[in-house]
């Protein structure tokens, strides 16, 4: 369970922090250059914290107490192909979802 | 395409803006849905995407307090998913650093990833624009996205008690989330950058305060830059 003193902390700092990041170069910083270095890490962020930070949860998801899942893992395993193959996020989604609830049900 | 008008600018950014809803709209549902189901209750949820206005890192905010990571790292890992947003600013600094501060203000607040997509596209398209016609622009951008994620967001609130276990709704986010990640790995050195992230991540899951994320992210974005800046000294060289 969530408490709602951290929720709300998670919720006013993360909203702030946003913000901050939104507005840090059209607000504050204006037209200064930023170090080559620095954009050429960022721009790498969300490709890496995001895979990061589900890889976990697919190898060793929770709603199995952690045991490696085969239904969870070809899921995944379908929706990185198709999404690197289409290049089209719903049709990935989709195609992880079905192979999901497919998965799930010849298992039983 | 040339305007006449800061009005016509408007229009041509709801129209440009239109499109992404049919995007916004399942996310923010199942944003609403997952978070109730955390045990957030409806108005919890909705300020949530209204103050934040930010799926990707919601939903990771979402996932670890659910793990029961302490807050600050909640907070640190929610953060770095929102990154991108400095760049999004930055590179809209040339075009509308110009405007008045509360216009810049209101601009930064609805820097999403669609309206940034869509305005960074017209003003490379369009640079005669003016800044009062940018700033219109992307005005009319933020007109449908925003107010269908607070709206589906809510919707989803008000489901998701509805939702049965036999869903596996556990598994949506990573469904959800690989299938946004895998169209962005465009370049050799996005694919090492996730990959090296990936294998980090696994190892480091033992790492206390669930710092392992952290690492993974630092590790993945460095060996992303290294692949990229490799790349570009071999360009270099003298044929």
């Amino acid at each position: 369970m969530i408490d709602s003193q951290s929720l709300w902390i998670v919720i006013l700092g993360l909203g702030l922090g946003s913000f901050g990041f939104r507005f840090a170069f059209t607000g504050i910083i204006g037209s200064r250059p930023m170090p080559a270095w620095v954009l050429r890490h960022l721009r790498y962020t969300a490709v890496a914290v995001l895979p990061a930070l589900f890889a976990p949860a697919v190898v060793w998801p929770s709603a199995t107490g952690g045991a490696p899942d085969p239904a969870r893992l070809s899921a995944a395993a379908v929706t990185l192909v198709i999404g690197l193959w289409t290049k089209n996020v719903f049709a990935a989604m989709f195609a992880g979802g079905g192979t999901l609830f497919a998965m799930l049900y010849l298992l039983g | 395409m040339s305007f006449t008008t800061t009005k016509s600018a408007y229009w041509k950014g709801v129209r440009d803006g239109g499109p992404f809803v049919l995007m916004i709209a399942p996310f923010a549902m199942l944003f609403g849905v997952l978070a109730t189901e955390a045990g957030l209750k409806v108005y919890e949820t909705l300020v949530f995407s209204i103050v934040v206005i930010a799926g990707a890192a919601q939903f990771t905010a979402l996932q670890l307090m659910a793990e029961d990571v302490p807050t600050l790292i909640v907070l640190a890992s929610a953060l770095a998913v929102n990154l991108r947003m400095a760049m999004y600013s930055a590179s809209l600094t040339p075009y509308i650093g110009a405007a008045p501060l509360w216009q810049r203000a209101l601009a930064a607040y609805f820097t999403v990833d669609q309206t940034y997509a869509c305005a960074l596209a017209q003003y490379e398209k369009a640079p005669q624009m003016t800044v009062p016609q940018r700033m219109a622009y992307f005005a009319g951008t933020a007109t449908p996205v925003a107010p269908f994620w607070y709206g589906c967001t809510l919707l989803g609130a008000l489901l998701g008690a509805q939702i049965p276990e036999a869903w596996a709704l556990d598994f949506a986010l990573p469904i959800t989330f690989l299938a946004l990640v895998a169209p962005m790995l465009r370049t050799r050195a996005h694919l090492v950058a996730a990959l090296v992230a990936i294998i980090t991540s696994l190892l480091a899951a033992g790492v206390p305060y669930s710092l392992g994320l952290i690492i993974a992210g630092l590790a993945g974005m460095m060996a992303g830059a290294q692949v990229e800046a490799r790349q570009e000294r071999k360009q270099e060289v003298p044929v």
